[in-house]
């Protein structure tokens, strides 16, 4: 069985007065029907990986790769048109903040809607249950309320769950989270993450979870990608995450604090750790 | 890592990330801006035309005969070798008569600079510092000018000033400066709420010292974006009263009283409104490209909105 | 001529933005209504405040200007009580605003008539002709703005930018006359000035004063089609201006909507990218496009004077040309405050119309 992902010396670069920037530096890695975390701070790269797959790093950004395949599809040489068909039908993204990713002036019934209409034909009728099916497997009562709602009427926690039901509607094949519940109130990401979690189970899909948070992504994936600067420096199973060797995750490790702690201080991040 | 021994060109020290110095900051700033300028053609060719501008103004009587020398044997020729543009109704070389109203036309767009700009920076500074009851009563000042149209306010006040160019320019300032307070008291409500302008408070600085040294200096870049983007509209609006008679009064060679003049003669003497047309519309265009050009490079919000 | 009131936007955007905040209806309206309608009442009394200034105290003295330089001494303080002008200038500015309030304007030296009964005469003709153009503007604007949004630094946004740019550099009295010269004289594409030919001149009634209008209702179309020959040039070019300005705002709403995190999501669902544009990015752009087209609206009674006194259009611009060359004071405060006036209503409406259309503020 082929993998459903498959990456390989990818790079992202964007033009500046003094040359190209690479902001991914050649990355690869496989996927199957896994959950893959991938974590490092801001700026190693991460979220660009997500989009750099999707293809929608906005120019002047260039994307470049040996080998960029989804599902035996080779993505590199896919038109603008076939990308289309692909994305949200087969690949889908949710992103950080619903606050900026919800259309502000639609509903959020219209948005949902949306994402099964741009794939497929079927009545007004049967496309109103769709949504109110969806709604409900994100565990929003009330669905055809909440289906009138504009994004500014809803709470955090429930427009990352919008998110997710627009985002799972088409049924996809793999689903990119990007920093999924860093915008959210720390009380309800269990929530969305065990949301996210069941449902992508559920369904049998691959899953990317993009994510500063080590913990995290290791509680919620089988396996580890660490990144810096847009290289990979560790990749492990989640399980194994305590054995890690590189210096990079040991210090990232070392600088989450623990609920047993006894330290007086915790480390500071060593950036001259090469 | 290894140590970088070869020697920093001029180049790097520019465009280094961390500026030792505020010279350093304030050099490689100007020289990356004017890197982003000439890479946009636009901006370019505004530069030059403004340039052009100055160049011609200065050596006019080099270039051009006397602009109000009559010729009345010769009157109403067509564009020909001797005469470029051709001559205009009293014989008069329509080229010098261009020529000489870029002196006009500079006298104009550098007055009204001079008299609204600061006017309204200072204005809006102010409003925007102060805050309260001062700001209220200047910004409703302001806004009850901005809420007038332009053009029909300028005419209004030449009208009760009485026709002449210095008239015009009194009159086009007193409509220009509400747009300049605007901008500066919006600047200076995001600056106010900076640190650094607690810390000079904290050291006893005097509200003077405060708009003067720490404010004022950092509205001047998107002042001369304004600036230069509405120079335009001022050349307009001065030719446009000057083509109704309120503005410069002849035999001055101002462009818009000039195409008043070949008004009458458009169907069969084409040249006599056409030339100096055209050189208000290169003029302000050039103006128009360039401000263009330097709010693209300057003003960081539209810069991050690629 | 000088269609910029960005800065005038910049400012409606940002109270709107801190309206949109405060988020609680009932009491809020109400309070913003009489807000609204506070800041109108104070800015109308700005506005007769500048016309006043401009009339009374300036050094044209009315008084001289209507008994004459040479008369006497007793002669010139009779008429100056008779004018009200030896009052003391609050009283004085009272009494203005209360001729004003009265629809009282005084009597053009030029016509001989009430500027009130003028004014009401030539209004409908300028109406006619912004309201032709800004259809233009609006019709040829925003596509132009959205096509250089999504195509920015392409050749077709730096060729949308120059013909925009040209809107702000080309005097409107020299396009007016080029283009008589060419499209009328030369060509004989379109009528010539005036609003219809001599001989269809007053074949139909006033109604609206509307003279498309009028002639429909009165089912000639002979004249309809004689005043829409006329019309056609100076509605265009109004028409230019107009969308040089609304282009270059369209595209600046549309590249920060662009960049939005909402539009990558709708590509992320997979939308084509018309209604990714369309759907997504302009529909929110579609509130802010109403204050600039209102802004542009307004503008083009301003851009009239130049257009109408090229094309002899007896409209208000015109009115007030030759009222400036004959220094008919009257005349002249009355067509600024009614300009004014029509200036802020719209720019203020529009404003108020922001609030109601956008989710987000109600």
């Amino acid at each position: 069985m082929t993998p459903l992902l498959e990456v390989e010396n990818l790079r992202v670069s964007f033009p500046t007065p003094r040359g190209p920037v690479e902001v991914v530096r050649g990355i690869s890695f496989t996927l199957g029907r896994e959950r893959l975390g991938i974590v490092g701070e801001s700026g190693s790269g991460k979220s660009m990986t997500g989009r750099a797959i999707l293809r929608l790093v906005r120019p002047p950004g260039r994307v470049a790769a040996d080998r960029l395949s989804f599902d035996g599809l080779d993505l590199r040489s896919q038109s603008e048109g076939e990308m289309r068909r692909l994305r949200g039908a087969r690949i889908s993204m949710i992103m950080q903040d619903p606050k900026y990713s919800l259309n502000p002036v639609m509903t959020v019934g219209e948005q949902i809607a949306e994402a099964v209409r741009a794939h497929a034909r079927m009545s007004r009728r049967a496309l109103r249950q769709r949504v109110r099916d969806m709604l409900e497997a994100v565990r929003i009562e009330a669905p055809d309320r909440v289906a009138k709602l504009y994004p500014h009427e809803v709470s955090g926690g429930m427009g990352q769950r919008i998110m997710i039901a627009m985002m799972l509607i088409p049924e996809p094949d793999l689903l990119i989270a990007d920093e999924p519940t860093s915008a959210l109130d720390v009380s309800v990401r269990a929530q969305v993450l065990d949301l996210i979690d069941d449902l992508i189970k559920r369904r049998g899909m691959g899953l990317i979870l993009i994510s500063h948070d080590l913990d995290l992504v290791a509680r919620y994936c089988d396996r580890i990608l660490v990144m810096k600067e847009g290289e990979i420096v560790e990749s492990c199973p989640a399980q194994n995450l305590g054995a890690a060797t590189h210096p990079y995750t040991r210090a990232l490790l070392a600088a989450a604090p623990r609920l047993d702690e006894t330290r007086a201080e915790l480390p500071v991040l060593d950036r001259s750790a090469a | 890592m290894t140590l970088d021994l070869s020697r920093p060109t001029l180049r790097d020290w520019l465009l280094a990330d961390s500026p030792a110095s505020r010279t350093q900051a304030r050099l490689g700033r100007a020289y990356r801006a004017s890197l982003a300028l000439l890479r946009n053609p636009l901006a370019v060719l505004g530069a030059l035309i403004i340039l052009a501008l100055l160049v011609l103004a200065l050596i006019a009587p080099l270039i051009a005969t006397d602009p109000i020398a009559q010729d009345l044997p010769n009157r109403l020729q067509p564009p020909s070798g001797a005469h470029w543009m051709g001559t205009d109704e009293l014989g008069r070389d329509i080229y010098a008569r261009v020529i000489y109203g870029t002196r006009i036309t500079l006298e104009i767009v550098v007055l009204v600079a001079i008299l609204a700009a600061p006017l309204g920076l200072v204005i809006g500074a102010v409003s925007g510092y102060f805050g309260g009851w001062a700001d209220r009563v200047l910004m409703g000042l302001t806004d009850i000018f901005l809420s007038m149209p332009k053009l029909i306010l300028a005419l209004a006040f030449t009208a009760a000033l009485g026709p002449g160019i210095e008239h015009a320019i009194i009159a086009i300032a007193i409509s220009s400066w509400p747009g300049y307070a605007r901008i500066a008291r919006a600047e200076t409500l995001t600056i106010r709420r900076a640190e650094y302008v607690a810390a000079v408070e904290l050291q006893g600085a005097s509200a003077l010292r405060v708009i003067w040294g720490h404010i004022l200096p950092l509205l001047t870049s998107s002042l001369i974006i304004r600036v230069t983007l509405d120079m335009a509209g001022i050349i307009l609006t001065a030719a446009g009263l000057g083509f109704i008679g309120l503005g410069a009064q002849p035999p001055a060679p101002e462009w818009g009283a000039m195409i008043s003049r070949g008004r009458s003669f458009i169907l069969d003497q084409w040249w006599v409104a056409t030339m100096p047309g055209f050189a208000i519309v290169i003029v302000s265009l050039g103006f128009c490209f360039l401000g263009d050009g330097l709010r693209d490079v300057l003003d960081p919000r539209s810069a991050e909105r690629r | 001529m000088a269609f910029e009131p960005e800065t005038a936007i910049v400012a409606t955007l940002d109270e709107v933005a801190s309206a949109r905040r405060q988020r609680v209806p009932g009491l809020r309206i109400l309070f913003g209504v009489g807000l609204f309608l506070l800041t109108l009442a104070l800015t109308f009394i700005g506005l007769l405040a500048i016309t006043f200034f401009i009339g009374r105290v300036v050094p044209i003295d009315p008084v001289v200007a209507a008994v004459g330089d040479r008369a006497s001494k007793a002669v010139y303080e009779a008429a100056k009580a008779a004018m009200g002008l030896d009052r003391p200038l609050p009283v004085q500015f009272a009494a203005y605003v209360g001729d004003v309030l009265r629809g009282n304007f005084g009597v053009s030296v030029s016509t001989g008539r009430p500027v009130a009964e003028d004014l009401a005469r030539v209004f409908p003709a300028t109406l006619e002709m912004a309201t032709l153009g800004i259809l233009i503007g609006v019709a040829l604007g925003v596509p132009m703005g959205v096509t250089a949004a999504t195509r920015q630094g392409g050749p077709v946004d730096q060729v949308i930018r120059v013909v925009g740019l040209l809107g702000y550099s080309v005097p409107a009295f020299w396009l007016g006359l080029v283009g008589l010269a060419l499209f009328y004289a030369r060509w004989k594409l379109v009528a010539g000035p005036g609003r219809v030919d001599i001989a269809y001149d007053g074949l139909v009634g006033q109604h609206t004063g509307l003279i498309l209008v009028d002639s429909l209702i009165e089912g000639n179309t002979d004249v309809f089609f004689n005043a829409l020959r006329h019309l056609t040039l100076p509605a265009a070019i109004l028409g230019f201006y107009s969308l040089a300005y609304i282009a270059r705002m369209t595209r600046s709403f549309m590249l920060e909507q662009l960049a939005q995190e909402y539009v990558t999501t709708a590509r992320v669902k997979g939308l084509p990218e018309r209604l990714v544009v369309w759907r997504h990015a302009f529909r929110p752009i579609l509130v802010p496009l109403i204050t600039v087209i209102g802004l542009s609206y307004a503008g083009l009674l301003e851009g009239s004077v130049m257009i109408e006194t090229i094309f002899s259009w007896p409209g208000i611009g015109n009115y007030l040309t030759v009222a400036l060359l004959n220094a008919d004071m009257n005349a002249v405060l009355g067509a600024t405050l009614v300009i004014g006036a029509v200036f802020v209503l719209i720019n203020k409406g529009s404003d108020a119309l922001y609030r109601l259309v956008d989710p987000r503020a109600r």
